[in-house]
């Protein structure tokens, strides 16, 4: 569990990024930070690796002060996925996802032998290993960037607008992916986003944020939906614009389902096991 | 022409005299620039001071710089280091700036995620700085490498034998083939040591390789990404 107590960053320049934010992150689930630009998203996943070290406040993984740890090492057990992968555009994919391990000292043929099975893990052909960065598309750049954050087989796996920069269908891809992956692993995620849908999407735990990291609302998908707190949140997740407000009308045959504003939403469909469905049952 | 064919021997000892006068300069300049780059890129307050100071250097004129140097370092006046010295002080006034841009180069998301990853402070520096440094450090190596041929030459007038010696001598004794024959080598010991640096560059620099191979590489990778 990762947990923040009071936690305040503000910027030698007199930025406030972050304002007494408390939060408990738990273990093996996925909690998704969204909020609008400038809103201190960044700012918080980089305090939990020691990028960024909070003016005040403390944070604890698993009831330890990481304010005693050192940040090197502590960054070598934490994944970090971020936008545009930043991955070393002059190591070859397999070298980029073997670098933190390398930098672990695990034996390099090791190292290089996880790497490459990890490269299967994350939907990868093998045959890309030796390619450098800049010969993969956006959507294979991230999966290395996935993967790479996978390489040391951390609890924690910190995610920065990972999807931001890929075209929808990729982004749609890639998010079905990282369920997939999640219910195989486990890990405890922190990923960030601007995307209220792949919030919803990807999260167990959805945090709203407004600027200076102050929570407008905490709660699972289902309980923001149903009960927004407050108008700013309404606004967010577009129930104010009707967006999530469905109604049914039968035409013909089928029974559509229609936001108030009589725009189409979707379809009513006999209940039965979708690939979507295989997430709510885990 | 007769002449040439009757001094082979001179012309190749004084292309050797040349490289060995041309070679250790380039090195040493950019040995010494690459921390002097490094200071003016990591601390804002220097950057003005190191950068305008070692533009500087480039300012100051040969000539009096070989009567400066033995006054300072204690060398004879007819010792070919003068000239190592004087070329090594050129070179790092042009490398200085490079060094510093090509480290200024260097994206900061790739920088931010190496600091995320778990790289410590040095090895940041020579494991990613100065690697995705190099295809601007190479770009100032090949203006160094060709400068420093070029300006070698002025060693004759100062008694370090080099191709410029040919002219001198050339000059002195009427004889037209040995000044062209000295331009001539020049000219091909240069572009000589750019291409060796082009060579080093294609070997230590591999992402950098020509775009046709990673233009068809691109396009398999999308494919490949489709049947995924
Ligand atoms: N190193 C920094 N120095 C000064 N201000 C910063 C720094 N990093 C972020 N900020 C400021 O802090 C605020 C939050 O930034 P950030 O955490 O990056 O937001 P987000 O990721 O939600 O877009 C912004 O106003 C940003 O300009
Ligand atoms: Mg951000």
């Amino acid at each position: 569990m990762i947990e923040f107590r009071s936690v305040s960053k503000k910027f030698p320049d007199g930025t406030v990024a972050v304002d007494d934010f408390s939060l408990a992150f738990p273990s093996h689930r996925t909690t998704v930070l969204v909020g609008s630009s400038g809103s201190g998203k960044t700012t918080l996943l980089r305090m939990i690796n020691r990028m960024v070290d909070p003016s005040s406040g403390t944070i604890e993984i698993d009831g330890a002060d990481i304010a005693r740890l050192e940040p090197v090492p502590l960054r070598r057990s934490i994944g970090y996925v971020m936008q545009n992968s930043g991955l070393l555009p002059h190591r070859t994919v397999i070298d980029n996802v073997a670098t933190v391990p390398l930098l672990r000292g695990v034996p390099r043929k090791k190292a290089r032998a996880d790497a490459l099975a990890l490269l299967g893990t994350v939907g990868l052909d093998q045959t890309l290993a030796d390619r450098y960065p800049s010969q993969l598309s956006g959507g294979q750049q991230q999966r290395v960037g996935v993967a790479r954050g996978l390489a040391v087989n951390p609890n924690i796996l910190l995610m920065d607008e990972p999807f931001g920069a890929v075209d929808p269908i990729v982004r749609a891809e890639l998010q079905q992916e990282l369920i997939r992956l999640q219910s195989e692993l486990g890990k405890t995620v922190v990923f960030v986003t601007h995307d209220i849908e792949e919030a919803f999407l990807l999260g167990d735990q959805v945090v709203i944020l407004r600027d200076g990291g102050r929570i407008a609302q905490v709660g699972a998908p289902a309980d923001i939906l149903a009960n927004p707190a407050d108008d700013f949140v309404a606004s967010f997740i577009g129930a104010d614009r009707g967006k999530r407000a469905l109604h049914l009308e039968r035409r013909g045959d089928s029974d559509l389902l229609l936001d108030s504003a009589g725009r189409l939403a979707g379809v009513l469909v006999q209940q039965g096991p979708t690939a979507t469905d295989a997430r709510a049952d885990r | 022409m007769t002449w040439i064919w009757s001094n082979l021997d001179l012309l190749w000892d004084r292309t050797l005299d040349h490289l060995v006068l041309s070679v250790p300069p380039i090195i040493l300049g950019f040995l010494i620039a690459v921390p002097l780059g490094w200071l003016a890129n990591r601390y804002r307050a220097g950057r003005g001071v190191i950068l305008t100071a070692s533009g500087l250097l480039y300012a100051i004129p040969s000539l009096p710089l070989f009567f400066v140097i033995p006054a300072i370092v204690g060398t004879s006046l007819r010792s070919p280091l003068n000239l190592v010295i004087a070329l090594t002080i050129y070179g790092i006034a042009l490398m200085v700036r490079v060094v510093a841009d090509g480290l200024a180069s260097v994206d900061t998301d790739v920088r931010q995620s190496a600091v995320a990853v778990g790289y410590s402070g040095w090895s940041i520096f020579w494991q990613v700085e100065l690697p995705l440094a190099g295809p601007v450090l190479l770009a100032g190596l090949r203006v160094v490498a060709v400068s420093t041929v070029s300006l070698a030459t002025v060693g004759a007038v100062i008694g370090a034998q080099s191709l410029g010696s040919l002219f001198t001598d050339g000059f002195q004794r009427g004889i037209q083939a040995e000044i062209i024959a000295g331009i001539v080598l020049t000219v091909a010991l240069a572009l000589l040591l750019d291409g060796a640096l082009v060579v080093l560059g294609r070997l230590l620099l591999p992402w950098t390789r020509p775009a046709t191979t990673s233009r068809r590489a691109l396009r398999a990778a999308q494919l490949g990404e489709v049947s995924a």
